[in-house]
């Protein structure tokens, strides 16, 4: 066995136990991230379309943009960290060819992008 | 205090129970064997000495191999001496793996740096860039290398030459997590040396309490 599947042995202790569902950049996903505050813990929903995906096996991430208040938002989260609970696909693009579809940042309402 | 060689694998991320990424380095900790018991009444101290990863017997050099013949156990590539409260407890032929360590233990780990070969003052030492405009000639240069009236330099002056492939030890980091069945271990923060490179790993004299995971 490789040194590098000794790596992707040990991440397997994260990658393994949680389901990510399929979806690519362009997509419009809702993030569901546990945070807490002293002791208690609550669920914060980021909703937005992906920029990027990065990285891979427990080091996998995705980048997402929405608008907030008018202000663009773009945050990144690390898909295999035990605080992100939840991913959700809300709508898969049909238009969307680019790896890395940053021209994205020019639309000011996500739910127009196609 | 015991210790193991193994092998650096390669750097991911961990996470903690808050979900924060932690760098982490992944160790191969192969079974040692331990191939003789020094005793006080016999060696004058007491320690083990240790045999990991095995070799064929073409390999090694006879004197070594008739060592390995008289404790019984396969020939092995490296030989590393640990000192010990009581020998007592071990015995020639047995293995040692890698659950001697437990998550949250802090260990330290010793290895070889990556070698960089000859090296300019400013990258072996620190030393400052000079301006590159402004009417300078001499960029990478290391200036003087000691005081007028002197009429030698120091002892140690800082100069070129060849730099990494040291032993060097980082201490205190702490265990993630240890896999006996695969002989894994994988420790808080970076480690000396390149990928296959030999690490020496073991208990730190400092508490746990003192690192923290985050």
């Amino acid at each position: 066995m490789g040194y590098d599947d000794l790596v992707r042995l040990v991440e397997a202790k994260f990658t393994t136990e949680k389901e990510i569902p399929e979806f690519r950049p362009g997509d419009v996903i809702r993030v569901h991230e546990r945070i807490r505050e002293g002791s208690r813990e609550r669920t914060v929903v980021f909703e937005g379309v992906v920029l990027k995906r990065a990285g891979s096996g427990a080091r996998s991430t995705v980048t997402v943009r929405k608008i907030a208040a008018g202000i663009g938002v773009e945050r990144t989260f690390y898909l295999y960290s035990p605080s992100v609970q939840k991913i959700e696909v809300v709508k898969r693009s049909q238009k969307v060819r680019q790896a890395r579809p940053f021209y994205l940042r020019r639309y000011t309402n996500i739910h127009h992008i196609k | 205090m015991l210790a193991l060689i193994g092998r650096k694998v390669g750097m991911t991320q961990w996470f903690d129970e808050e979900g924060r990424a932690v760098p982490a380095t992944v160790i191969h900790v192969e079974p040692s064997v331990v191939v003789q018991v020094r005793r006080p009444e016999v060696e004058g101290y007491a320690a083990i000495q240790l045999g990991h990863e095995a070799v064929p017997e073409r390999k090694i050099t006879k004197p070594l191999l008739g060592h390995f013949k008289r404790a019984g156990v396969e020939p092995r590539r490296h030989l590393y001496e640990v000192r010990v409260d009581d020998p007592g407890q071990f015995e020639v032929g047995q293995e040692i793996k890698v659950d001697i360590f437990a998550p949250g233990d802090v260990v330290d780990v010793t290895g070889t740096s990556k070698g960089r070969g000859f090296q300019g003052t400013i990258k072996r030492w620190d030393f400052s860039y000079r301006p590159k405009s402004h009417g300078h000639k001499w960029i990478k240069r290391p200036g003087t290398s000691g005081p007028m009236g002197l009429n030698k330099v120091m002892k140690g002056k800082k100069m070129p030459g060849h730099m990494g492939a040291d032993r060097i030890t980082v201490k205190r980091l702490m265990v993630l997590h240890v896999d006996p069945e695969n002989n894994i271990m994988v420790v808080k923060g970076s480690v000396p040396g390149h990928k296959k490179g030999l690490l020496l790993i073991r208990k730190s004299h400092a508490q746990s309490e003192t690192v923290s995971v985050g």
